[in-house]
């Protein structure tokens, strides 16, 4: 036996997706120090790097970049394995699947704000679902759904329109 | 100068997004709809005992004297809402909670063993026993 050695190489696409992924986390912490009336009502920043990255390189780099993002999010926060966490991974994996099927909307007529309402309604079902299930086993928890939907709706439209901005003006996170 | 900035802003919505946008509030208006319902109460229930002695429709003007152990409460019923009008019990709660409107709404007087409740919304309570 020789001594062996794991290398790990890294291609363009581990950079660029580490890079992207960073700026998403930089969002999430950042996110996390302004205070919110409401418990589960914030804007989701992040979000707005999904959806530059969906539409630039494509839902693979999206799902990655999201999901990097949950982790080491909720890492920095001490919030890993913690019921938020399961809370925003449930709410994430219901938007990428919702991504998945949207972005094959005609780009011609649906812009990244359609995306971003699409990703913002399904996070909010993949968390009431999971709430629904797991943590609250009562129906009480959709009590609450109409303001979280009328959240997702005021921020789906903010986050979209900040992306559809970012993918014009040419200043997009990821250009190298 | 490119215009107001909330027409920089819109310039990014294209057609679809707007029926997007659309459809999603729709989404919205209906949740509120459906989660946030008082369901309109249509009758007053009343119990004497424990036994319902009288269901009214809440579209008429009526009253109604049921008889407990400890004397008369006078029921009065009036459009879309309902109230106990007297009660010889010593403390009046169920008197002083006034008209009842809202779905499953109950006023109780104890003493006299007469409870008044409306049809609809959640049942706040699972069973009376005096």
């Amino acid at each position: 036996m020789t001594r062996s050695v794991t290398e790990l190489t890294v291609s363009r696409d581990d950079t660029r997706i580490a890079r992207l992924a960073a700026a998403a986390i930089a969002l999430t912490v950042a996110e996390a120090a302004i205070p919110l009336p409401l418990p589960g009502v914030k804007p989701g920043l992040a979000n707005i790097v999904t959806l530059v990255v969906l539409w630039r390189y494509g839902w693979r780099d999206a799902a990655w970049v999201t999901l990097l993002r949950v982790l080491a999010g909720s890492l920095l926060l001490g919030q890993f394995l913690a019921p938020g966490f399961f809370l925003s991974a449930a709410g994430s994996i219901a938007s990428l699947i919702a991504l998945g099927l949207g972005q094959h909307l005609p780009r011609r007529w649906f812009g990244p704000v359609s995306h971003s309402l699409l990703a913002a309604f399904a996070h909010i079902g993949g968390q009431l679902t999971v709430a629904r299930l797991w943590f609250v086993p009562h129906d009480g928890v959709f009590y609450l759904a109409p303001v979280f939907l009328t959240a997702a709706w005021v921020f789906g439209l903010s986050n979209g329109l900040i992306a559809a901005h970012l993918l014009t003006s040419g200043k997009a996170p990821g250009r190298t | 100068m490119a215009g107001s900035p909330l027409k920089t802003w819109l310039r990014h919505l294209r057609v679809g997004d707007v029926l997007t946008l659309a459809v999603a509030a729709a989404g919205c208006v209906a949740s509120f709809a459906l989660m946030w319902r008082g369901e309109a109460p249509d009758r007053a229930i009343v119990r004497a005992g424990g036994r319902i002695v009288a269901e009214l429709p809440l579209d008429r003007h009526r009253e109604l004297d049921v008889a407990g152990p400890i004397g008369t409460t006078r029921i009065e019923v009036d459009s879309g809402r309902a109230r106990v009008a007297s009660d010889p019990g010593p403390r009046q709660y169920c008197v002083r909670q006034g008209w009842l409107s809202r779905g499953g709404a109950v006023a109780i007087c104890a003493p006299n063993q007469v409870s008044l409740s409306l049809n609809g919304g959640d049942n706040s309570h699972d069973s009376l026993s005096y």
